[in-house]
Parts: structure tokens; sequence; C-alpha cells
């Protein structure tokens, strides 16, 4: 396009692109204000009130919140169902996927119709709570797992994947004398591997985020995801929610800068793969929207 | 299985031609057991966490008793229906529900079509980046951190918008306790998290668009707000009306943990939605058979509204969702 250079247009680039910078910045100031006043004293937050950039650097509330294991094990409880949950989510919309990709396949039409299905119609909650129940889940990590293993979306765009890789290549693999197993692990299984990187983050952040599932199913506090924890120290904490279930490690309410430090806590993994996210992410959510 | 003239009938076969259509379709799948074994555990999830749930929906018509379980429980008929539609709460949830719908549809819907517009005026590839990395991020954090970041912010103890107001001499205001401020929080963390996100598809439609077009406007001397008014927003039309009818097939989808972080004792009576009440009455109060009703409800509509939705997408001559 070539620039158009009239006063009347440098004049809407000038707008535009300070509307822009605002709206980025307004974007992200809440996570700036949080993670800098998480590093500060509680006296320069209270003196400062908005503090952008502290001039006193103090580690306090994190030192605070690592005094008991409280944060240490839920944070492990989520690094854990993230890595287990990412694999075998994976496990099962590859296998499934590749199966939907081949086009012989009799009763193919058939899966795929229930596949689509659950996306518009679900039982709901408290008969998906029952299931978990009746197969022994409550209080046990697989809940968090198992029960959302597959994201029917995910898989639909695994699947159109698998199916636009070259027909040649299986034919040929064939003709070598590999089986259907070899084809997938040796052959379109590495030749995917943009598109799998891409769902395993979808897969990731999920796990990471995951709250529900955790509040559904755990009764016991001591297997709780960060997420929850988090909540458990900054949403009731205030002192708020009807429902003030089992706090033991902070009675008092926290300071402003112990809840901060706890955000930060839950939400730096999640900005450490942000590089990673956004090139990925973009291309997946576009590869979602052309639906087959 | 029932399928057997679709699978036929879409599939020439390549093998030697059978004798009969049956014999070669057993000779298709012995061929592809080992394709069967890889779509079999994914098939068993969907069968046992989708399916038996959904056959798990006829416990709405029962007295649902653990120890007696969903075969030996005694059957009610519509008993919790009448009793869901002659609820006092159930007009109030049905409200609360449609006003935070349309709520959404006006303040949060117009604004990743208008952010779209404006970084489609970028014309520098970094700087145009730059926003867009600062916009997507909110996206990738969960409700809790939202919230979390919304309560530090708005807490009457010395959270930051408090103390702004209070600096400029106005009275705090108790946003998180208050059932006028509980609305506008919803949406505006609705737009926080969402509108940058939002913005990809529209995006990826205007890339699309012929930049000769904008070449020629320019030489018939139109403004930019002209070239945005006649080619930019008439080339994503069918991208707006698509993503618009798919809001409305989702009207009652809310976001349950969005809503549940956010409800307390003093905004309850404008924050109860569906899903938090089904939470609440199913498994805190252990009311199973009660709340699943009123799940099942919620599916029924919302089910209804995405054929609808889809039907009057094809109507207005787009292309459907499914």
């Amino acid at each position: 396009m070539v620039h158009d250079k009239t006063i009347p247009s440098r004049i809407f680039d000038i707008v535009n692109y300070t509307l822009l910078l605002i709206i980025g910045l307004v974007t992200i100031l809440p996570f700036l204000h949080v993670i800098a006043g998480s590093f500060t004293t509680v006296a320069e937050l209270a003196q400062k009130r908005f503090v952008l950039f502290p001039t006193e650097w103090s580690l306090d509330a994190y030192r605070y919140i690592f005094s008991t294991n409280t944060i240490f094990k839920s944070l492990g409880v989520s690094v854990g169902v993230t890595f287990f949950g990412t694999m075998f989510s994976m496990l099962l919309t590859c296998l499934m996927a590749y199966g939907l990709s081949r086009k012989d396949l009799d009763g193919r039409n058939f899966i795929m119709f229930m596949v689509v299905f659950t996306m518009l119609f679900s039982g709901g909650m408290i008969p998906t709570f029952l299931v978990v129940k009746e197969l022994g889940m409550i209080d046990t990590y697989a809940a968090l797992i198992v029960p959302t293993a597959i994201n029917a979306f995910n898989l639909i765009i695994m699947r159109n994947f698998f199916q636009n890789l070259p027909e040649g290549l299986e034919e040929s693999a064939k003709i070598d004398g590999a089986g259907d197993w070899g084809i997938l692990f040796r052959i379109v299984i590495p030749l995917s591997m943009p598109a799998i990187a891409t769902i395993s983050l979808f897969y990731a952040v999920t796990y990471w985020n995951t709250y529900m599932q955790a509040i559904l199913y755990l009764n016991d506090g001591a297997k709780w995801p960060v997420q929850v924890i988090l909540r458990q120290i900054v949403i009731l904490a205030s002192g708020l929610t009807a429902d003030t279930s089992s706090m033991e490690d902070f009675v008092r309410p926290p300071e402003q800068t112990v809840k901060m430090a706890v955000i930060v806590v839950a939400t730096l993994p999640i900005l450490c793969v942000y590089p990673f996210l956004q090139k990925h992410f973009a291309k997946g959510a576009l590869l979602g929207s052309i639906k087959g | 299985m029932s399928e057997t003239a679709v699978s036929t009938g879409m599939n020439p076969d390549v093998d030697v031609k059978p004798p009969k259509q049956d014999s070669g379709r057993m000779k298709r799948i012995i061929k592809n057991r080992a394709i069967y074994m890889m779509i079999l555990p994914g098939f068993l999830y969907f069968l046992i966490f989708k399916y038996i749930p959904m056959s798990g929906l006829v416990i709405a018509f029962q007295d649902y008793q653990a120890f007696l379980g969903v075969m030996n429980s005694p059957w009610v008929g519509f008993k919790h229906f009448e009793r869901l539609f002659t609820e006092p709460m159930f007009f109030t949830i049905l409200s609360n529900t449609l006003i935070l719908f349309m709520m959404n549809l006006l303040f949060y819907f117009p604004v990743p079509i208008i952010l779209a517009l404006m970084l489609n005026e970028v014309r520098r590839e970094v700087f145009k980046r730059f926003i867009q990395t600062m916009v997507y991020i909110p996206h990738f954090m969960s409700w809790v951190i939202i919230v979390s970041i919304s309560f530090v912010m708005l807490s009457m103890d010395r959270g930051i918008i408090n103390e702004l107001l209070a600096m400029m001499g106005f009275e705090k205001i108790n946003f998180l306790m208050s059932s006028d401020w509980f609305r506008p929080m919803y949406v505006l963390q609705v737009i926080w998290r969402e509108a940058g996100w939002g913005t990809i598809i529209y995006l990826a439609a205007m890339a699309a668009i012929d930049p000769g077009l904008y070449e020629a406007s320019r030489i018939d001397g139109a403004s930019r707000f002209r070239q945005i008014w006649h080619i930019t927003l008439p080339s994503i039309r069918s991208v707006i009306v698509v993503l618009l009818i798919l809001k409305i097939g989702d009207v009652l989808e809310l976001g349950f943990e969005h809503v549940y972080l956010l409800l307390n004792s003093m905004n309850r009576e404008v924050a109860e939605i569906f899903d938090t009440y089904v939470y609440t009455a199913g498994l805190r109060q252990g009311q199973f058979s009660f709340s699943t009703a009123v799940g099942f409800f919620k599916s029924i509509i919302g089910l209804i509204m995405v054929m609808l939705a889809n039907w009057l997408a094809k109507k207005a001559g787009e292309e459907g969702i499914y």
C-alpha cells in the first residue's frame, strides 16, 4: 500500500497511534502495577499508591508466601497437572485425530458427528460430576485431567491438519511396508510438529488455568492447584464470599503486597511462555475458525 | 452401526472390487483395525465423559438418591421442572442472564471490531505487533487471575482505584460488594480479557482485502474514514454477521468461573446465573435432581439457540457454522 501523505491522513495516523498506545498501556498497566507492588514494601505501596517502579525493593511478600508450604505445594500440583495433562491430552487427541483423518475409515462420519454434537449439547455439571464420582476420581489429581482430556475443538483442528498432509506420503510408506502405527509415529507426527506445538500450548494453558474442575472434584485442600489457592488468598480473604472453607494458613487478611505476590506467582509461568503462545495461538485461533 | 449407507456411499473401493458390498466393508474394517485401536481411547473418553452424563440427564425426572443410584431412584416426571418454573428465583436468574447477555452484546461485541479497524490502519508492522502483543496478554490469564487483579485494584482496603477516588475528593466505592457495580465490572473484565484476542479473526478477514481498492479510492480522494466505512467494513460484514450469530447462540454461556468468582452475598440478586445456581443447589445443597433439571433446561435452550442462530446465518446468505 502506498502511503497517503495528505495532512488529514497524517492527523488520522497520529490520533490512531496515540489511541492504540493508550489502549495497549491500559491493558497491561494492571499487570505491571501488581508485579511492581509485589516487590515493594507495604509502607511504600501505602504511601505512593500507584507503583510502577519500586524505589524500595523488598522480597518480604515473597518470603511471607513461601514461609508455609501451601503455595509451593499448589505450584507443584499445577506444574504436575499441566505436564501430565498436556501429555495425556495430546496422546489421546493425536491418536483420535489421525484415525479420523483417514478417509477410507468406515464409521468416520458417525464418530465425527458424535464429537461435534458434544460441542452443542452436554449433560451438564451434575451428571458429569456423578460420573466422575462413580469412577472414584473425587479427590484425585486424575479428576483435573481425565474428565477434560479431549477438547473437541482441538481435536478437529488436529484432524484438519492431518487431513491436509499430502496423501502420497502414506501411500509410499505403505509400499515400504510400514504399518499404521509406524506411519503415524514416524511420518505423520514428525511432519506435524507446528500443529502439535500449537495444540500442546492450548492444552497447557488450559491445564495451568484449571479452576472449575478443582472446585468441583477436589474437597481436599492439600491437593488444590495454585488457581484455587489464589482465589482463597485474594478473593475470599477479603471476606466477600459466603463460602469460606478451609483457609488455615492465612487467617489474618493478607496485605496487598502479599496478594500481589501470589498473583505474580500464578501468572509468571504463562508470561514466560507468552512469546511462544502469541506466535502459535494466533495461528491456532485461525485454524479453528476454518472448521471442516 | 447405522451409518452404513453414508460410509459405503462415501468411500470408493480402492481394493479389488468385492463381490458383495458387505464383505468388502468387513475386509476394510479388518484392514483398518490399527486405526480403530487409535480411535478407541478417544471414543471411550467421549462415551464416558460426554454421553453417559447426557444419559444421566434422566435424573432430572427422578428423585435421585445417591444410595439408590440412577437405576432405582423413584421417577417423579416433571416435578423438578414445575418447581423451577414456579420458583421466584427462576425469573431473577433468567433476567440476570438476559441483561448480562445484552450488555455483552452492546458493550463488548463492537470493541474488537473497532480495535481491529484501528490496528488495520497501522502501517508500521513493528508498532502493530507491539500493540497486539500487549492486548493479547489477558486472554491467557485465567478468570481467577483477572478477577484477583481486579479485586486488588478495587478493594476498599488500599485498592488503587479507591485511593485515586479518595485523592480526588470522592467517596470510596465498595465495588466488590455492590449490586450496582457488578454488571459494569463483569463487562469491563470481559472487555479487558477478550477484546484484544477478539481482533484476530477480523484482522485476518481484513488482510484478505485487495489493496487495489484502497489505492483506487485514494486516487478518488476518499479520506481514511471513508475508506474504513466503504471498503473495510463491508469486506468484513460476513465475519461480523457470523460472529454475532455465534454470540446469540451462546446466550446462556456467560462463563461459570467468571461469574462464580465475582459472586457474593451482596450482589447475588443481580449476579446469580443458571450455572452458578446449578452449582450451589446441586453440589452445595445436594439437590442433584433439581439442579440437573435446571442444567437440562439451560442445555436445551442453548441447543435451540445455536440451531436457530445457524438457520438465521444461512437465511442471511452466510455460511452456517456447521
